[in-house]
């Protein structure tokens, strides 16, 4: 009984997990560069919102590709939307915080325009989403071949893969060496030659791009519409990377909680051991546990030494 | 070629100050060249502005002869001029391989090759007997060894010249010898190098040159063997500098601070506090020796209510104090200079004005009926600037961070003495500060002490312990080794007690 309700939720809860997991890998690499990102859910609506606009328009002529289309598109296009946060922050040395909270207006005034121009209710639906598929031979593992690779979605692996990449290229490459060096110590870096300005602009377009792909895969797997609203999910995504201590493969752990637990709160109903606890309790309880956590390892916290500081060559 | 840099006729301004003033400036191959200057004369900008980190606004640099523009430090990095910055740029949890490799990272298959950076580093390491770990983490190792790392970096980057910023400021006597010798062993590998440092004795010590600075402008440039302290020191400040403090005998009278059987946890790494037992009286100044990290900061942190103590007593006056909040510690006559004045002295971002009520803005007449009385506040600080001689551009209304820090510690200094306090705690009151400000700063301690004041000054230099003091205490691992009578005891005494050896102790 137990082990069949966990077969059944895993690929809900995998779904749910994907689109944070990716948005809150953009995040890190915008944090670990030294520039806070709480525009996250500003960019995650731009996404869902061009992969909605795009797939909806082109998904007649090109049935099967128009997914791939729209994640392409909102990748890039939500990318280029960051450079405003980047702009702000790396050349004007605006308030991070501010310039965020701003991202996040601005993206939710846009798209809801955009929304109304183009289709007049405001909400933007796409016919075909993502399919699920099962993968041959893989599936055949017992147990795990079930949880994992019987209807996934293959934006779910292209995602993986984008972590298992992000893992490499901030711990192994020269790029996230400076990376991260800018995002500890941008005077280190810039007395030993790296460009601190040209590193924060492009983990902030790398971050666009996550929270762009973000936004459009929760439209092709979970909601199939464009309803104006990401929902908290960017503002979600931001408390997995601080809960994930900044670091991708806690990020991992910390956004598939969420999504386990939000799926389980979310079909608690049907399911009769579930069903007695209140459903606030199960609701709020990813929430909660957050917060505890985020109070536990306050002391001991991974925050990226000069997070949320404009970078100033001449600041002694 | 005669000189391996020249710089010529060099002016470097920034809004409101002109740092470098027309400076002409050379160095030899394969000397120890020092600039010497108080605080805020131009010395960082100069070499700055050499190490490509500064634009110069006019003005030539010449390098083996030959007419360079360094815009940035990849190219002075290029040139082969490597420096170590008065505050280190190490990123903290990375580890010594990464933070030297970084901005130059040999890569293998897509990959950062630490592994060979590390075989390098430990060789190179091993050449000038720097005894680093490359594989330890910056935030792991001493002071000492992160300033190593900053001249393997340098020495990694195959530099040729090395600029030193002040290196000398964060260390302790047994690191600043180690330092020479590193620094000896450098110019015999052929290299040539440029210390900037107000330390007179240094200089001495180990430069062959020296170009003075003051104002933005050169003094003139000396060989270090056809000269004095007393003479590069006048050169510096502009004026006859008395080095013999005229201290008149101590008069010392009742008992201001008795600890009894103090002891203390220590934070991780550090010695805490153990079983100290110590009395200062009015009227004298004692000064407690000790390398850093035996036991001082613990024992400060004690006596003014900033660290919870593990059993023994603090009177004040008499009164035990022990359990008393640091506020009210502070409205019982206590007053601290701290040893680190940007973290524990000063808020960097306030104006002047307002650092100088930290401690009594809540007080009549700083406020009335709960609101700050600015007018009176700002009358008391203009008379605090004044009677302190704290010198900045916009008087009170400047802030902190604008100041040198000279100017910065005199203003804390002025705050704390400000208050009438019965006993002092003075910190390494002159860490980092130059030769006038040093003078100022000791005049205004042994007047208090004539004042009836017991001042309990904690100090890593010992020269100031011993010019100062009228008894030294000496701590050692936690533990207070004996006191001595300053006028019967000499450095060599107290070196071996700070070594925790208890000859010649007194009770
Ligand atoms: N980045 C900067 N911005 C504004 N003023 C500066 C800056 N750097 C140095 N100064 C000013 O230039 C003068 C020289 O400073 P500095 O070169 O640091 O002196 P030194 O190293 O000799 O103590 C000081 O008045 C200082 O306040
Ligand atoms: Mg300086």
């Amino acid at each position: 009984m137990m082990v069949d309700l966990i077969y059944q939720l895993f690929p809900y809860a995998i779904a749910f997990t994907i689109p944070l997991l990716i948005t809150s890998l953009g995040g890190l690499f915008s944090e670990r560069s030294g520039v806070i990102n709480i525009g996250l859910e500003g960019l995650m609506l731009m996404g869902m919102f061009v992969g909605a606009f795009v797939i909806s328009s082109v998904e007649a002529l090109y049935p099967t590709a128009a997914v791939w289309i729209g994640l392409l598109a909102a990748a890039v296009i939500v990318a280029l939307f960051a450079l405003l946060h980047a702009f702000a922050c790396v050349t004007l040395n605006a308030n991070q915080v501010i310039s965020g909270i701003a991202i996040n207006m601005i993206a939710g005034a846009v798209t809801v325009y955009l929304a109304r121009f183009f289709t007049g209710s405001g909400n933007v639906q796409i016919i075909r989403g993502m399919p699920r598929i099962t993968i041959a031979y893989l599936s055949d593992i017992p147990i795990l071949g079930q949880l994992l690779f019987t209807h996934t979605y293959a934006s779910t692996w292209l995602i993986l893969l984008i972590l298992a990449l992000a893992t490499f290229l901030l711990y192994k490459t020269r790029f996230g060496l400076r990376l991260r060096a800018c995002g500890e110590q941008p005077h280190a870096a810039d007395s030993a030659g790296v460009n601190v300005y040209l590193m924060r602009y492009m983990a902030v377009l790398i971050s666009g791009a996550c929270a762009g792909l973000g936004g459009a895969t929760f439209i092709v797997t979970l909601s199939g519409e464009f309803n104006g609203t990401a929902a908290g999910l960017g503002f979600l995504a931001l408390a997995a990377l601080i809960f994930g201590q900044w670091k991708p493969w806690g990020i991992l752990g910390a956004t598939f909680f969420f999504g386990f637990a939000t799926t389980v709160a979310n079909v608690s109903q049907v399911i009769p051991v579930l069903a007695q606890i209140p459903g606030i309790y199960l609701k709020t309880f990813p929430y909660v546990v957050t917060l505890l956590a985020l109070i536990l390892s306050s002391k001991s916290s991974q925050a990226p030494k000069a997070i949320g500081e404009p970078y100033d060559k001449g600041k002694r | 070629m005669k000189y391996i840099v020249e710089m010529e006729n060099i002016r470097k301004s920034f809004p409101g100050v002109v740092a470098c003033d027309e400076i002409n400036f050379q160095v030899r191959k394969g000397e120890i060249h020092a600039l010497l200057g108080e605080n805020g004369a131009g010395k960082s900008t100069l070499m700055n502005v050499l190490f490509g980190l500064y634009q110069q606004d006019r003005g030539e640099i010449y390098l083996r002869g030959e007419k360079v523009n360094i815009t940035n430090p990849n190219i002075a990095n290029d040139l082969g001029i490597g420096m170590v910055h008065q505050h280190f740029k190490l990123v903290h949890n990375f580890t010594v391989t990464e933070n030297i490799i970084l901005g130059i990272e040999p890569v293998k298959a897509l990959m950062v090759d630490t592994r060979s950076a590390s075989s390098r580093i430990r060789e190179i390491s091993e050449r000038y007997g720097l005894n680093v770990d490359p594989e330890a983490k910056i935030e792991d190792v001493s002071v000492g060894m992160q300033q190593r790392v900053e001249i393997l970096k340098m020495l990694y980057r195959d530099a040729e010249i090395l600029i030193f910023d002040e290196p000398t400021a964060v260390l302790t006597p047994q690191e600043v010898t180690e330092l020479m010798k590193i620094m000896r062993g450098l110019i015999e590998e052929g290299k040539s190098i440029i210390l900037i440092t107000h330390k007179l004795k240094e200089i001495m010590a180990i430069a062959d040159r020296c170009t003075v600075i003051r104002w933005g402008k050169v003094v003139g440039t000396v060989n270090v063997s056809d000269t004095n302290e007393e003479k590069l020191a006048e050169m510096m400040v502009g004026r006859k500098v008395l080095f013999d403090i005229n201290k008149k005998e101590a008069n010392p009278r009742g008992e201001v601070l008795r600890i009894e059987s103090l002891s203390v946890l220590g934070s991780a790494g550090t010695h805490g506090l153990k079983n100290f037992s110590l009395r200062v009286k009015g009227g004298e100044i004692v000064g407690l020796a000790g390398v850093d990290g035996n036991g001082q900061a613990e024992l400060v942190e004690a006596i003014i209510g900033l660290r919870r103590t593990d059993s023994g007593k603090i009177y004040l006056h008499g009164t035990d104090v022990t359990r008393l909040t640091t506020r009210q510690r502070i409205n019982s006559g206590m007053a601290h200079i701290p040893d680190d004045r940007h973290k524990h002295g000063l808020i960097l971002d306030y104006t002047v004005l307002e650092n100088l009520i930290l401690k009594n803005y809540y007080l009549e007449p700083y406020s009335r009926r709960g609101l700050i009385n600015w007018d009176y506040v700002y009358t008391h600080a203009e008379q605090v600037i004044k009677d302190f001689d704290v010198r900045s551009g916009q008087g009170a209304e400047a802030s902190a961070r604008s100041l040198s820090g000279g100017n910065q510690q005199k203003a804390i200094v002025g705050r704390e003495i400000d208050g009438n306090p019965d006993l002092l705690l003075a910190v390494q009151p002159t860490r980092g500060l130059d030769v006038g400000a040093i003078e100022y700063i000791h005049r205004r301690l042994l007047e208090q002490r004539d004042q009836g004041k017991a001042v309990f000054l904690i100090s890593l230099e010992l020269d100031e312990i011993l010019d100062l003091s009228d008894r030294i205490a000496v701590i050692y691992n936690g533990e207070l080794v004996g006191v001595v009578n300053a006028a019967e005891t000499n450095e060599n005494e107290i070196g071996l007690m700070m070594a925790g050896g208890r000859r010649g102790a007194v009770a």
